[in-house]
């Protein structure tokens, strides 16, 4: 099996399956109608991208394992989601802030993964890049709509961008899995997307009438398996199902 | 993939159907056997009923080989839950027909709106959904505000964005101003 390969999948599947856990969780509890079926809807583009990359690291890793393993019976050191994905919905504005700060990431990773020598990565890269471009959209309409909004949803919205900041850097950070799979013209070199990112995150939010926060402080861990403990929680939750009936089947 | 007793394996955990990444860059045509359209013209899909799956172009190609009919279907959003049950009711109507069939998922090349048939297009905005506008077109709608949607209930193009995602992921919520309808939108998917 090839290691590298696997992790670097799970490198890029994590952090959907994660982020699109945290957003199931609105399902009925979005502040309105309309934002509850985005975010339940954008969940499902997440959860349907998921599907195809850990059936094919199952394919890759050749031995018992399913799609349903690999999603659900890992421990929380095993999950390697960046940091960012997993912090909670704390009102709103987080979940959108959250959201937008994946989402410009999510596209441009997409961008250039399409063109990875993998053609297995390259078709679902394609699939999922027309998906992403809606939810980048979203994120981005209630960024400039909240932002430039009421004084307390702007006081609420660069709150969560100030908190949610420390999480941005982890993005750019290589694994040895990246590095590996760069080498073999597979994966993305996520160094250089780093200046594009900034860019247009900072374009939006003045957009938005919003301060690009100047800590230059970061968090990170997540692509080496040290989560915030907010990541139990959501497990818990997630994993439930196979926790208590060990191999249950639909 | 070999089924042990008590042991885990796709096909034994799920019913879900394999995918397939194969890419086959020559084709966005459909590879059809003639004798099976009829009965894949009857199936619909399940979201939405008047639309048959063959009018929605998600089966890329159905053959025989062997007696087995080879059916390769493509979900429009990679997300789908109507994926599983297609391909169930695909099964089902080959199988009054005398088919045996696979049924195969397919990602590559991806499905786009523009294979929705003319004949499809028009069987969406009979049922209350609006057909999708071409790309630019689209943008203009769900990024600038622009009123181009037709209304399907009074045929008003005084409709305006409620929300980018409706019922389902393909599609987003508009109203109509003069009627006051509210009513789904297929986006353009390109």
């Amino acid at each position: 099996m090839n290691q590298n390969l696997y992790n670097y999948i799970l490198g890029i599947a994590d952090n959907s399956l994660i982020l699109g856990q945290r957003l199931g969780e609105l399902t009925g509890h979005g502040p309105s109608l309309e934002t509850d079926i985005a975010c339940t809807n954008i969940s499902l583009d997440l959860f349907g991208q998921v599907r195809s990359y850990y059936q094919y690291a199952a394919k890759i890793a050749g031995d018992k394992r399913t799609e349903d393993d690999i999603a659900m019976l890992r421990k929380e050191r095993e999950y390697v989601n960046v940091l960012l994905v997993e912090q909670p919905n704390t009102n709103f504005a987080y979940t959108i802030a959250r959201q937008f700060l994946f989402d410009v990431y999510h596209f441009l990773f997409l961008t250039q993964l399409e063109k990875s020598k993998d053609l297995t990565l390259s078709a679902i890269a394609t699939k999922s890049l027309k998906e992403v471009s809606y939810h980048q959209r979203f994120s981005t309409d209630w960024l400039k709509r909240l932002g430039d909004g009421t004084s307390e949803s702007k006081a609420k919205m660069q709150e969560a961008i100030n908190d949610l900041w420390t999480y941005t850097d982890e993005l750019f950070h290589q694994t040895e899995a990246d590095k590996a799979m760069v080498a073999e013209g597979i994966g993305v070199d996520v160094t250089t997307l780093k200046k594009a990112y900034y860019e247009k995150v900072e374009a939006v939010l003045s957009e938005a009438t919003l301060e690009t926060p100047e800590s230059k402080w970061f968090q990170k861990g997540g692509k080496q398996g040290i989560h915030t403990e907010h990541l139990g929680y959501l497990l818990t939750d997630l994993q439930y199902m196979q926790r208590t009936y060990p191999n249950m089947e639909w | 993939m070999i089924c042990e007793e008590g042991t885990n394996c796709i096909e034994k955990q799920n019913k879900r159907f394999p995918f397939s990444w194969e890419v086959n860059m020559t084709t966005t045509e459909q590879n059809i056997d003639e004798i099976l359209i009829p009965i894949l013209e009857k199936v619909s899909d399940p979201e939405i009923p008047v639309l048959s799956i063959m009018d929605m172009g998600v089966v890329r190609s159905a053959i025989i080989e062997n007696n087995i009919v080879k059916v390769q279907i493509t979900p429009t959003y990679s997300g789908c839950p109507a994926m599983d049950v297609i391909g169930d009711d695909i099964k089902a109507a080959l199988k009054i027909a005398e088919y045996d069939s696979e049924i195969e998922l397919i990602l590559a090349p991806a499905w786009t709106t523009d294979w929705i048939t003319p004949r499809g297009r028009k069987a969406l905005e009979d049922y209350g959904i609006a057909a999708p506008l071409n790309a630019e077109a689209d943008k203009d709608v769900l990024l600038n505000g622009k009123r181009l949607v037709k209304c399907t209930n009074c045929g008003s193009m005084n409709t305006r964005l409620v929300s980018q995602f409706g019922s389902t992921a393909c599609k987003a919520q508009f109203q109509c101003d003069d009627c006051q309808e509210p009513f789904d939108y297929f986006k353009c998917l390109k």
